[in-house]
């Protein structure tokens, strides 16, 4: 994002379709994430909603916080009620039986309603083409029923089917890319976000909703409930993710990768993980493999990527 | 003035979708129901029905959609078989209980393993309890009618349910059979504009799908079940003038020749056509012998049933699924439930036959009810026969 | 006021048990689940909004000089908007004092 449409906090809508009140966790990434991305959709919006954390902290019969209209019906058919609401609006427009209007369908869903589960539907949206726009809230494992993990959980982390133990570093696969997969499919916007760079996250859900056709977006969602740290640091942790390049922040806009936040270095990732519960049991040598990873990982992207938008100092 | 075509079942569910000028259609194509969307898909693409078409890559996908597109205001349309309809089995609940009124053709086919793409009820039998309106036709006409009917029926407001037409897999979706269709200007009178409630729109913003903790859940089953009950009137008043408007009448049970028969045989779907034969056959030898039709599976027409088989000492059930470890034939264990609880009430015999697509010809119907007669009189150390196994 | 649950009858439901209050959750005081609370110092509050923009319950806004300060009937005492206060004028207080 060379230029933000809106910079400063008192620019961002005060209207909040995303209504307080809801019961998720004191301190979650994730509730704020979705605020943030709700500021930015508006009110011309159909949400179709996994079930998940935020579908669960935001719908307890008989209330709701959503200020726009909702559904939730499965786990991993999201992106095919997305694109049944897409279609149904588009013929019922052509047909004149409702006004002519711009009405965006949303998709949310967190990583194991996308890269699990869900991944079959979400593909075959993607291909088929739809205008809408995916976001996928990404807390890195199945959050909801306990902390399970998921193909999103990174090497290393204990979740409770991925626990450390006397025999096991807990999880032992690497974080399933989504961003690729969902790039894989040649729509024409694709990027990764974290509230903790909030406008940057606005301005993306914006630009993706004003796509037309497919677009994904993947939101880092931090979970202190999960991941064993200070609700407080929600925020901090999240910034640490894009500055150790573990979680970077890109764009794929019809097929340039462009990598929004540079750093001159990067910072190490013990940074990152030692706030973090779930990563405490990690044996140095483990630590350094990871560390190795990362950098690789990101010097991978940064050479996919044409353009980089801004080189920033660590903020801490 | 309506003519009669000659006409493949499938391709017939396809143009009664298209005179029902359906919005959506969301579909996956697998057999032996495929005719039907390629034909949706050949009249989409030619601009003969103005519709959406989804092509989903998998029927839980397909439905889901549906879904979406219900809520979303629009007439939505589907069709699967067997494993298909398994697929999507945790939808179909959702669909009903979120009273989202999709029409789904469900060619009925047997279930895996081993494969076998060949027509019986399994997969209906395992649907029972999803909560949506099931209706049964035994030919191409049945087929036709009862697929403008679901249109009408499920769209009520006093309804708003998902509706299934089954008809059999092979033996009639992909049978040539004479049918009359409606005129458009017939169906359109015939059919109201869908008009969702409160459809998912920015001007009224609803939330659709909250979770429901202990405390409110067995509410929002009673209101469901309630209101599928309910739709029987429903369903019969569209019946009613669907006679009067095209001169076809339909009932829940409709009977053959069985007002003074002793021995009745009941069937759903296809089969009802070749066991009448059967029964023919059988009167000019001079048996007292009737035919009950099953249509309407859900919601389970109680009284029906029990009127047309109080006469009768012997009620032969013939299934064309098994309830494996349990009482055989699902219909037959529905109709004796049914009848428990009536003073008269004939003895009910059960058979299973017909699976996977195996052919039960009027002969064999004879045999059924022969050996269903000499079970009532000897009785038999077995719940249920499975007719037409070699031993 | 949304009658809770436990006092919905079956014929009370929407059809489908469809929602039609938007936003009726903000009805449910989530500040009870406080064991620490934020104070905003206002001589220190330089007006960024940056509190406002972090909250993940979105209960943070402007008094009627601008200064921020969160609804306290929400406010679950995270402690995000002290943490990322830049002009550190927020202070995380036990809820009993």
């Amino acid at each position: 994002m060379e230029k933000y449409a809106v910079f400063v906090p008192k620019l961002v809508t005060e209207r909040e379709n995303f209504a307080p009140g809801h019961r998720a966790c004191i301190g979650c990434g994730e509730a704020l994430a979705v605020r943030l991305a709700c500021k930015a959709l508006g009110q011309n919006v159909i949400i179709a909603n996994a079930t998940g954390c935020m579908e669960i902290i935001s719908s307890p019969l008989p209330y709701t916080s959503w200020r726009v209209p909702w559904i939730h019906t499965l786990f991993e058919n999201t992106a095919a009620v997305a694109s049944g609401i897409e279609s149904g609006l588009k013929i019922l427009m052509k047909k004149g039986r409702i006004a002519q209007q711009e009405i965006k369908v949303i998709a949310m869903a967190g990583d194991g309603g996308t890269s699990d589960i869900g991944l079959q539907a979400l593909s075959g949206a993607l291909e088929r083409g739809h205008n809408f726009l995916y976001i996928c809230f990404d807390n890195e494992a199945y959050m909801n029923t306990g902390i399970q993990r998921s193909s999103a959980t990174p090497y290393g982390a204990s979740t409770t089917t991925s626990p450390a133990g006397k025999v096991s570093i807990g999880q032992v696969t690497w974080k399933k890319d989504m961003p690729a997969i969902a790039a894989a499919h040649d729509i024409p916007y694709v990027a990764t976000a974290c509230p903790s760079y909030p406008f940057d996250l606005m301005a993306k859900v914006a630009k993706g909703a004003a796509t037309p056709g497919p677009a994904y977006i993947h939101i880092l969602s931090v979970c202190p409930t999960g991941w064993r740290c200070a609700p407080g640091l929600t925020v901090r942790i999240g910034r640490l993710a894009v500055e150790t390049g573990i979680f970077p922040l890109y764009e794929v806009d019809n097929g340039t990768y462009r990598l929004n936040f540079d750093f001159l270095k990067l910072r190490p990732v013990t940074d990152y993980m030692k706030l973090q519960g779930r990563f405490r049991h990690l044996s140095p040598d483990i630590v350094g493999k990871i560390q190795t990873t990362v950098i690789e990982k990101y010097h991978r992207l940064k050479a996919k990527a044409i353009t980089t938008s801004e080189v920033v100092k660590w903020a801490g | 003035m309506a003519k009669r075509v000659g006409i493949e079942v499938s391709l017939a569910v396809a143009e009664a979708a298209k005179l029902a000028n359906v919005d959506v259609v969301s579909a996956y194509p697998i057999t032996p129901q495929t005719h039907i969307v390629e034909h949706l898909a050949e009249l989409v693409a030619n601009g003969e029905l103005d519709a959406q078409y989804i092509p989903v890559e998998s029927e839980h996908s397909a439905m889901s959609a549906c879904l979406g597109a219900s809520a979303a205001g629009a007439r939505t349309f589907t069709a699967t078989a067997g494993q298909g309809l398994e697929l999507m089995h945790e939808v179909l609940y959702v669909a009903s209980s979120m009273r989202l009124p999709v029409i789904m053709a469900v060619a009925n086919r047997a279930l895996s393993a081993p494969l076998s793409v060949w027509g019986d009820h399994s997969d209906v039998m395992a649907v029972r309890d999803t909560g949506w309106i099931q209706l049964f036709v035994e030919n191409g006409q049945e087929a036709v009618d009862n697929v403008l009917c679901a249109f009408r029926i499920g769209e009520d407001p006093r309804v708003l349910l998902p509706v299934m037409i089954h008809l059999d897999g092979f033996h009639l979706s992909h049978m040539i059979e004479p049918v009359v269709f409606p005129e458009q200007s017939q169906v359109d009178k015939f059919i109201p504009p869908y008009q969702y409630p409160m459809p998912l729109h920015p001007d009224r913003p609803v939330t659709m799908g909250a979770f429901a903790p202990p405390i409110i859940y067995s509410e929002t089953k009673k209101a469901q079940q309630v209101n599928l009950e309910a739709a029987k009137e429903v369903i019969l008043q569209c019946w009613d003038e669907f006679g009067k408007t095209f001169h076809r009448y339909y009932s829940p049970v409709e009977c053959y020749r069985s007002e003074d028969a002793k021995v009745l045989l009941l069937t759903m779907g296809s089969f009802s056509e070749t066991a009448a034969t059967a029964i023919d056959k059988l009167r000019t030898e001079g048996k007292s012998v009737g035919l009950v039709k099953l249509r309407l599976w859900r919601p389970f027409p109680f009284e029906e049933i029990r009127q047309a088989v109080k006469n009768a000492s012997v009620l032969i059930v013939l299934d064309r699924a098994l309830s494996f470890g349990g009482p055989g034939g699902p219909v037959c264990s529905e109709v004796r439930s049914a009848l428990y609880g009536e003073d008269r009430k004939p003895k009910v015999i059960g058979f299973v036959g017909g699976l996977g697509g195996r052919d039960i010809t009027p002969a064999g119907f004879e045999e059924i009810v022969n050996r269903g007669i000499e079970i009532s009189q000897k009785g038999s150390d077995k719940e249920f026969e499975i007719y037409g196994v070699r031993e | 006021m949304t009658k809770p649950a436990g006092m919905l009858t079956w014929k009370d439901l929407e059809i489908g048990s469809v929602v039609t209050e938007p936003g009726n959750a903000s009805q449910y005081q989530t500040g009870g689940w406080r064991s620490e609370r934020p104070i905003f110092d206002s001589s220190k509050c330089i007006k960024c909004g940056i509190c406002y923009i972090f909250c993940p319950e979105g209960c943070i806004g402007q008094d009627a000089e601008g200064y921020f300060q969160a609804d306290l009937f929400y406010c679950k005492g995270c402690g995000i908007c002290a943490r990322e206060c830049w002009a550190k004028a927020i202070t995380i207080v036990p809820e009993e004092e």
